[in-house]
């Protein structure tokens, strides 16, 4: 036969049919001990404490590397897995902790673990990355902050094994402050080795994983996907199941839904809430909810511009709000109502504020205010599954007590520049903050520190003298009676009507077992099982 | 033919140079704080501040127009925030990844267009001409999210043929090294014939969603084209001295009509890398579209200011590959340059 341009062609063309190769597919690890976990985005860097790191990125933090101390597990009330309480710490890198009498510092004893370097952890390791959190910039040295964490001299090498944190003030908030996914422990000598002339290596240590935590990463395509591998030498724990986690950026949530349906993802994370409520109803996969710590969706009026000087009017929304609509229409049910709540409050955030939906109630007020007006409501895109319904039924609302809303929705980029601009006289947000105390969440958000998260321009000192109170007493007695006395104050001056507490959703396998809640909310893979 | 492709090159140099003023000044024009949004959760204002100053955000616009020139001419296309990584390493991971789909889904458009357009034209009214026009009609009038999304549906969801739209490869299946960064053909280098089979049944759907889009202009391009060609006196000329029809059809009428053709799949090239976008959102396909869309979202402006580059310089040598076909094509074009 001889070989024509069209007989080779066709062969070429015919090539990959003709034989099995089965080389590539030997190596790869079984799938009952690969999990595949399908989520919108992944990690932009792989250092939580760097600027400008994305949400994911404390999944990275929470797995590859290991803190002091960490949450304690609970069950979730009603099943399927565990969340945390706040309260209640375990050791990770420490054996033991110990405070002093005097309430002023705590001794930490570290226990026997290895880097994945294979090098031992030490303390100087413990103060190089404490340092590095509060020196950094940015997020994490906010964060460290909020725990009353600020300088590097409170952290003591006391020898090899021990380290003590010296404390500025007493705050609750310290040692759980010390369990976020913030102050993670680096081989600090990997780090400076590899860091040139960055005494903090950001750069290398954005791309690389210099820790002692029960997963390593494998491989980080950013956009695309991430993959772990399980430390066999982690220590801190119990050893986890799962060997490999192959993490996979899925844009579309249809997709993710449709994977997860198919039974093709063995996690699903961050659906719009009317695919999770579906599923749950389906009842083919589990849907964990947990109400989100210290989270609420609410509406911030703007109390020094605008219409809502006035707290009539201020009021008058927070008693013409449809709760229960809203709770149906965008959150499908996936959260807990923040209306009709007692007189007198709990000691607890979020709880439901008295007010209810009762439009004569607002119709007067709105009258004695001088009447009816046009004013503005805001959103960010980004949120507009939820964002969207909500605010066209505030608006409906709205409109029966006189006062005109026009919805205006920007994207996430100009969304966090409108806030800070505190000149928008109603804006639609989430909020939720990581250590689970109401006086934490009035301190972002209500507080005269005026933070960006303040974005109805409070500014009332009888308040910050509450909260500043509660924050750092050391008495329970005081601490309860500041907490009642602030949401009181705030359940008559509404400079936010919450709307709902939202629960955070993922959808899995019935065979994956051990879900484990964080308040980052990012997966904890150090518990998940298979199979 | 060297010195035509030389004088259109010149020819490129103040579009190139234009595209690069304009997107750098729209970046910035556009409403929307980088430093803000990338400040994080609990962002004060302090964070943005300095987050500002390490992107050189808070100088005149200038100076960050001259640097942004300097970084350029140098190969460095800046920094992404979004993926932590430079753009031009970005670029460079995801493009083959674009190209490769585009041009899978435009050749099997051909393959079902061309075709169809001639026998359109040459039984002109007949069933397979109306059948012509339905399907022109009905893939121009699908958006193309819509179709990917039904195709997943139908044939992953529902029928299960299809493999999970996780992408270029199965999750269990392991990549070739890198060589054209072209799957298909970099799993027939390592002689990989199980991953070939993998990354090809991935491509399968996003191709056929392209290629269903792209079918209209194709389809109706080849069908007016050939009309006009066969209306033409040579053809007359041709069939009167006797030629059987197959080959006044095949070799005459085509090849002159391929001209407006090729024409038509330049554009409809150009307009698929663009269609890519949604396409690459459905079927999680790390592509150089769902990159610039996601860039976009978070006002991250290197990438955003990297794609539009890119975009634009392959528009320019796709169009001077049109002009040196043409010459193949018909060399009358040549003498003209």
């Amino acid at each position: 036969m001889t070989i024509t341009r069209r007989t080779a062609i066709a062969a070429g063309l015919s090539l990959p049919f003709a034989a099995r190769g089965g080389a590539a597919q030997a190596q790869a690890p079984s799938r009952s001990e690969t999990l595949l976990l399908v989520q919108e985005y992944g990690p932009n860097s792989l250092d939580m404490q760097g600027i400008g790191s994305s949400q994911p990125v404390n999944g990275v933090a929470l797995n590859c590397y290991d803190r002091l101390l960490r949450f304690k597990p609970v069950p979730i009330p009603g099943g399927g897995g565990n969340t945390i309480a706040m309260g209640e710490l375990e050791g990770e890198l420490a054996e033991s902790w110990q405070l002093a009498p005097d309430g002023m510092s705590c001794t930490f004893k570290l226990r026997d673990a290895t880097f994945h370097s294979g090098r031992k952890v030490t303390a100087k390791d413990v103060k190089w990355s404490l340092d590095r959190a509060v020196s950094i910039g940015g997020f994490a040295t906010t964060q460290m902050n909020a725990g009353s964490l600020e300088k590097p001299e409170q952290f003591v090498v006391v020898d090899d094994k021990t380290l003590r944190i010296d404390f500025i003030r007493k705050d609750k908030m310290t040692l759980p402050n010390l369990a976020v996914t913030i102050p993670f422990v680096f081989d600090s000598e990997l780090a400076i080795k590899n860091g040139g002339d960055d005494p903090w290596a950001k750069d290398y240590l954005k791309n690389n994983i210099a820790g002692s935590g029960a997963y390593k990463v494998e491989s980080w395509k950013p956009g695309v996907e991430t993959i772990y591998v399980r430390n066999d030498a982690w220590t801190c724990g119990k050893l986890p199941s799962l060997r490999r986690i192959i993490a996979r950026d899925i844009a579309s949530p249809s997709t993710r839904r449709a994977l997860i349906e198919r039974g093709d993802a063995d996690i699903s994370y961050g659906l719009p809430p009317k695919d999770f409520k579906d599923l749950a109803d389906a009842g083919k996969v589990n849907v964990v909810g947990v109400p989100i710590p210290n989270g609420v969706w609410g509406c911030y009026l703007n109390t020094q511009v605008g219409p809502f000087k006035d707290v009539r009017l201020r009021q008058a929304v927070a008693w013409v709000m449809p709760y229960e609509k809203m709770l149906q229409a965008s959150l499908f049910g996936r959260g807990v109502d923040m209306s009709g709540g007692p007189e007198t409050p709990k000691v607890a955030w979020p709880q439901a504020f008295p007010y209810k939906t009762d439009a004569a109630k607002a119709k007067a007020l709105v009258d004695a205010a001088g009447g009816g007006f046009s004013t503005t409501l805001l959103f960010d895109a980004g949120n507009a599954t939820v964002a969207e319904p909500m605010s066209v039924l505030i608006k409906e609302a709205l409109a029966t007590i006189g006062i005109n809303v026009e919805i205006s929705k920007v994207p996430g980029a100009n969304f966090r520049g409108e806030i800070q601009k505190k000149t928008n006289p109603m804006v639609l947000n989430r909020f939720a903050g990581w250590l689970d105390y109401p006086d934490y969440y009035l301190f972002w958000t209500m507080h005269g520190n005026n933070s960006i998260f303040n974005i109805a321009a409070y500014q009332n000192p009888a308040l910050d003298k509450l909260v500043d109170e509660a924050r750092f007493t050391a008495d329970k007695a005081v601490y309860d009676k500041s907490v009642v006395e602030f949401i009181k104050l705030v359940n008559v001056e509404v400079p936010m009507v919450p709307i709902a507490q939202p629960t955070h959703d993922v959808a899995m396998q019935k065979s994956i077992g051990g879900y484990q809640f964080q308040p980052c909310r990012e997966p904890d893979f150090r518990y998940l099982t298979k199979g | 033919m060297l010195k035509m492709i030389g004088q259109r090159l010149m020819t490129t140099i103040p579009s190139i140079i234009g595209v690069i003023i304009v997107t750098f000044l729209l970046t910035r024009v556009l409403p929307g704080d980088t430093a803000a949004y990338f400040a994080g959760p609990a962002a004060s204002p302090q964070a943005i501040a300095e987050i500002r100053g390490k992107l050189g955000l808070d100088q005149p616009l200038p100076v960050q127009f001259v640097s942004y020139v300097t970084a350029l001419l140098k190969g460095d296309l800046g920094q992404s925030l979004t993926t932590g990584q430079p753009v031009t390493r970005d670029i460079a991971a995801r493009l083959p990844a674009s190209a490769e789909l585009t041009l899978v889904g435009l050749l099997l458009a051909m393959a079902v267009a061309l075709p169809l357009g001639v026998l359109a034209a040459v039984k002109q009214g007949s069933w397979v001409d109306h059948l012509c026009r339905i399907v022109a009609t009905a893939g121009v009038s699908l958006p193309v999210f819509f179709t990917g999304l039904l195709l997943v549906y139908v044939f992953y969801f529902l029928l299960g043929w299809s493999p999970a739209p996780l992408g270029r490869l199965d999750v269990f299946a392991s990549e070739p090294p890198g060589v054209t960064g072209f799957l298909l053909i970099d799993m027939l280098l390592a002689r990989d014939l199980e991953g070939f089979r993998a990354a090809f049944s991935q491509l399968i759907l996003p191709a056929v969603t392209l290629a269903i889009f792209s079918l209209a202009p194709i389809t109706r391009m080849t069908r007016a084209s050939m009309l006009a060609v066969l209306g033409a006196d040579f053809v007359r000329t041709a069939r009167a001295s006797g030629l059987t029809n197959s080959k006044v059809i095949g070799t005459y009428a085509f090849r002159n009509a391929m001209l407006p053709v090729v024409t038509t799949l330049g554009m409809v090239f150009s307009f698929l890398l663009g269609a890519n976008v949604l396409v690459e959102k459905v079927f999680a396909w790390p592509g150089i579209g769902s990159y610039a869309v996601e860039a976009l979202i978070a006002s991250d402006y290197a990438p955003i200011q990297g794609f539009v580059l890119t975009m634009a310089v392959m528009y320019v040598a796709l169009n001077l590959m049109i002009d040196v076909l043409y010459g193949v094509i018909d060399p009358r074009v040549r003498l003209e340059g």
